[in-house]
């Protein structure tokens, strides 16, 4: 396992109401995990910009906080995307926009196309606060995927390094794995015989994962898995918003073109309801 | 013994019952065959054919259990119009190709297609069908043959036509008009009279029992022509081997043309949706619980249908009330299906000739009567109880359907049902965006009240559009489990959806599983009809119209554990601020209050948020609170591990009991008072938090706070809590509270 997983953590910085309440959950995380800050503004480099910058992170600065300041002139989309290459930022941290109606989240246009494209893994705020608000259930997929084990290492970090004390593995069971269509009695009980035996093997699965997890990031925090029936990718955003939780964590989608936009799967349906915070690990 | 042959062994032993319950039924199929084959302008005849090649092949393929089959009064209203428009024999062809589609429907498992329309259109037009049917044969019932263009049209002159009952020239008419009157007075009060020689034979085989005796009265006893009218007497029964000879061949030269196909489309329509309707409905009545395979029955309907067209009769569908019939008279499986059908043989081979004996308008008055129970005044006070919006659905759909046909009618409900739901949302984008969305979550909740308990959550609206996703999940849940459905997310719930959940609710109580709705106790209604449809508060505190279901069910809970019960909302929380838990957190406010006499034992729903600026998450959930007697220490018990979720800072330590190691390892005990805390807590309390369901129990010093999830309860997990409180507060006061 990568003992520390993000070393360097990005954040764009553009001038809107939400800059200090992002800067603030960026500069906090940097210190949680140990990493170095970059903040990215698109635009030319005045002196004013940078200072005014400066002055908000300062506070930051007695509780050892490196940081940069990057100014990326061009197209937004494109420049933080090459900011991150050149900078090698392992996370990205993006704010999310918020719906007339106060409990909904989306995610607006240029963030959502960083999403798709960045190589990095990827940190949706849905609402990012000045004040620091304790991280106390993660919630993880634990898809049948080979990068499934380096999101769930992911998952364990963040929740040891933000002392999270909860993180409930989510197994999506797909209808099409059940394979029996529910008519009378006799198809129902062997539906069920059939989800029950999935979610077994699922657990399975899931608990050999767990297992190479190293112990250390396991301590102190509770250990849960739940299967559930539904659309892969938007489903588990559904349980994580029923059951509260305060962190989603998922896989980078495998890759995303045309048709997925048009007909969403998997991570898509994550980025047009945000449930709640999203961290999706490349 | 194999199972196999054990089922065999249990067919042939209901085999008695059910040829009972089979000839039983035969009895009403019999009248209202020819009638409703008549009403359809088809001879009379093919609806005993629809119903002997329906009872005979969907009773071998069917999926269902104790369904009949045959001509149903749905369908008149299509038949009339392809007989008409196509002509008998082309009629035949729209039936057989209707039959094929009914058989693909099936194949491809759309038997949920009938899922996708609102309930109050599916009345409308189901109630124009029953207008349709009453307006044409009000007139044959008065001996009043007359022939126009509209729907309408028959239905304005039914009052020329009862004045002119009154001034026949000809007695044979006025004779044709009594024997009219009188079976409908005996369709009418036939239920109101208690007698039990009088109910052995269903009212309409009275009414033809009672024909042939009047006929043959003034054949054998008067030596006298019948005084009926001879046009108002049935016509051309045929013997068996005639009906054999005569099979008529179907006509499919207009198979290319609109009208065929309008055809096709209006019968399958109502074919399936009748179907259905009718199969939902029974399963509902099964004494053995079973659960028919809609699919499967739809293939056998669509067979039977094709095989029906052949030999000359109309569309099988499942009807609801010979299959009720059929269950009250003991019929318990497929059988009593294929004997009715065999019945049904067995008379036209036998009485085919004493048939012809029966008037017209006697049969006609049986159409009346189920033309009437159709469109009848009490739905409507029904459908206005739910809200007006759906009266506006019902008749717009009724009176399209008189107006124009079947299929704009239906497609003019869904649209009207549509608008409305946008005007009340104010919002089109709701469903635009989202009916695509797989709104609904499914998952088996881990420490709920049994094992068996599964959670569903859905979002943003259920209305007809989606309640498919809904269903598809409560489907696979077997009726014996205990389910909650939250609609807490759900902006917007639908009549139809409420109708369908509150199916569900009575399927699950009647197979012993439990079936409850939560989360709309936020949502705002139009009236207070439980089905009202509902849509959630932007502004809480509002004042609400009614309660809903579970705050019925609330109240009645309150008055069987004689609690007093407020639904209202209070922001009187003071109280609860004693509590460590609420140190951090923001309370809303609280509602559903119960409540015993002297306050000792009290639950509400809680809605409260983490901090007090930062909304950061709404937590909704059911909590407990019992006043003790004597002041013990503060403390706060949970699972192990899970109780840093209620204290951001975990500087507390666990207190454990060395001789004690079980509950020690489960539970996390938190106090600052260690030595008053460990003398506290008993051996005996040890034990009963050992042996118990987990709950957060906490104390102030003087009451106790108890609650478990972080969701509303459901009225069976509030009884669990209302039990736990009042067995915990025994365990520590050895005094006992009354519920």
């Amino acid at each position: 396992m990568n003992t520390q997983p993000f070393r360097v953590i990005g954040i764009g910085a553009g001038f809107s109401p939400n800059l200090k309440a992002n800067l603030y959950e960026a500069a906090r995380l940097c210190i949680f995990f140990n990493a170095k800050l970059v903040l990215i503004h698109v635009g030319e480099r005045t002196d004013e910009k940078a200072t005014q910058l400066d002055e908000i992170v300062a506070p930051f600065k007695v509780q050892n906080l490196l940081y940069s300041i990057v100014f990326q002139p061009g197209e937004p989309v494109e420049s933080i995307i090459s900011a991150t290459e050149k900078y090698k930022i392992d996370l990205l941290i993006l704010g999310a926009a918020q719906r007339e109606n106060i409990f909904k989240y989306y995610i607006g246009s240029i963030a959502r196309k960083i999403t798709r494209e960045a190589k990095c893994s990827i940190l949706l705020l849905i609402k990012p606060s000045v004040d620091r608000i304790q991280c106390e259930h993660i919630v993880v997929n634990g898809l049948e995927d080979a990068r499934t084990l380096q999101t769930l290492d992911a998952a364990f970090y963040v929740a040891n390094k933000l002392n999270a004390s909860r993180i409930t593995i989510v197994e999506e069971i797909r209808q099409q794995e059940v394979a029996v269509h529910v008519d009378d009695d006799k198809s129902l009980r062997a539906a069920k015989i059939k989800k029950e035996k999935i979610s077994r093997r699922e657990d399975y699965r899931v608990q050999q994962m767990i297992s190479q997890v190293p112990d250390t990031y396991k301590k102190e925090i509770t250990i849960k898995t739940q299967a559930i029936f539904g659309k892969r990718g938007y489903s588990i955003g559904h349980y994580a918003e029923v059951i509260g939780a305060d962190l989603l964590v998922m896989n980078a989608p495998s890759k995303t073109n045309f048709w997925d936009r048009l007909f969403p799967h998997d991570i898509e349906h994550i980025l047009t309801e945000l449930p709640t915070d999203v961290l999706i690990i490349q | 013994m194999s199972l196999k042959e054990n089922k065999i062994a249990s067919v042939f032993k209901a085999l008695p019952k059910n040829i009972f319950s089979g000839f039983v039924v035969s009895l009403i199929a019999l009248p209202l065959g020819l009638g409703l084959a008549m009403a359809s302008e088809a001879p009379p005849i093919a609806g005993i054919i629809t119903a002997v090649v329906g009872g005979v092949m969907v009773s071998i393929l069917g999926g269902s259990h104790v369904t009949i089959t045959g001509p149903g009064n749905g369908l008149v209203g299509g038949l009339l119009i392809a007989m008409t428009v196509l002509g008998p024999f082309g009629a035949y062809a729209a039936i057989i190709v209707s039959g094929v589609v009914l058989l693909v429907l099936g194949f491809l498992r759309l038997g949920k297609l009938a899922d996708f329309f609102p309930s109050s259109a599916i009345q409308g037009m189901l109630a124009a069908i029953g207008l349709i049917i009453l307006g044409k044969q009000f007139h044959i019932m008065l001996g009043n043959r007359i022939k126009r263009d509209g729907n309408i049209d028959y239905l304005l002159e039914i009052p020329t036509t009862i004045k002119g009952a009154f001034l026949y020239d000809d007695t044979g008419f006025t004779y044709a008009a009594i024997a009219g009157v009188i079976s409908l007075a005996i369709m009418v009060f036939y239920s109101k009279i208690r007698n039990k020689y009088l109910q052995l034979i269903p009212a309409p085989m009275w009414i033809v029992l009672l024909s042939i005796g009047f006929s043959y009265y003034y054949e054998l006893v008067l030596k006298l022509p019948n005084p009926i009218h001879p046009a108002y007497m049935i016509s051309n029964i045929p013997a068996l081997a005639e009906i054999v000879a005569d099979i008529p061949t179907p006509d499919f030269s207009t198979i290319g043309t609109l009208p065929f196909w309008s055809s096709v489309v209006a019968l399958t329509l109502i074919a399936s949706i009748e179907s259905l309707l009718s199969i939902k409905a029974v399963d509902k009545l099964d004494p053995q619980k079973r659960r028919s395979n809609i699919n499967r029955d739809l293939k056998a309907l669509g067979l039977a249908t094709v095989g029906s067209g052949f030999l000359g009769g109309l569309n099988v569908v499942t009807v609801i009330a010979r299959s009720s019939i059929n269950v009250n008279n003991g019929g318990s499986n497929r059988s009593s299906n294929f004997f009715h059908a065999s019945f049904l043989v067995l008379f036209i081979g036998l009485f085919s000739t004493q048939l012809t004996r029966i008037p017209l308008p006697a049969l006609m008055a049986i159409l009346v009567y189920t033309g009437y129970k159709l469109a009848s005044p009490v739905m409507i006070g029904k459908i206005f109880s739910i809200g007006r919006e759906q009266l506006i659905i019902f008749f717009g759909t009724l009176i399209t359907t008189l107006l124009v046909d079947l299929i704009t009618g239906i497609i003019i409900g869904v649209v009207i049902t549509f608008i409305i739901h946008v005007i009340l949302t104010k919002s089109f984008t709701l469903f635009i965006r989202n009916v695509l969305k797989p709104n609904v979550l499914m998952f088996r909740e881990a420490g709920g009240i049994s094992e068996n308990s599964y959670f569903v959550s859905v979002k943003h609206f259920c209305t007809f559009l989606n309640f498919y996703k809904l269903k598809d999940k409560l489907d696979a849940i077997s009726e014996d489990t205990d389910v909650v459905v939250d609609f807490s997310m759900c902006e917007f719930v639908d009549h139809t959806v409420m109708e369908n959940l509150h199916n569900y609710q009575e399927l699950f109580s009647k197979r012993g599983g439990h079936f409850e709705v939560i989360g709309l106790d936020m949502h705002d209604t139009k009236s207070e009809h439980p089905f009202a449809l509902r849509r959630l508060l932007p502004i809480p505190n509002v004042i609400k119209n009614s309660l809903t279901r579970r705050q019925i069910a609330l109240e009645e809970l309150a008055k069987d554990y004689h609690l007093t019960y407020d639904a209202q909302k209070s922001t009187k929380v003071h109280f609860l601020e004693t509590f460590y838990t609420f140190t951090t957190k923001k309370i809303e406010h609280i509602t559903n209050r119960l409540s015993n006499s002297e306050n000792i034992i009290n639950t509400f729903d809680i809605t409260f948020s983490e901090g007090e600026l930062i909304t950061k998450e709404i937590i909704r959930t059911t909590m407990l609170i019992i006043k003790l007697p004597n002041e013990v220490p503060l403390f706060t018990l949970d699972k192990e591990g899970l109780l840093e979720k209620f204290y951001s800072l975990a500087v507390h330590k666990d207190i454990n009991f060395k001789e004690h190691s079980d509950f020690s390892n489960r539970f996390y005990l938190l106090g600052d008072n260690e030595i008053a805390i460990r003398s506290f807590f008993t051996d005996e309390l040890i034990h009963f938090f050992e042996s118990n369901p987990y709950y957060h129990v906490e104390s102030n010093g003087k009451q106790l706070l108890i609650f478990n999830k972080e969701r509303i309860a459901s009225i069976k997990e509030i009884k669990a809590l209302l039990d736990y409180g009042k067995r915990l507060r025994q365990v520590i006061c050895e005094e006992v509270i009354t519920l």
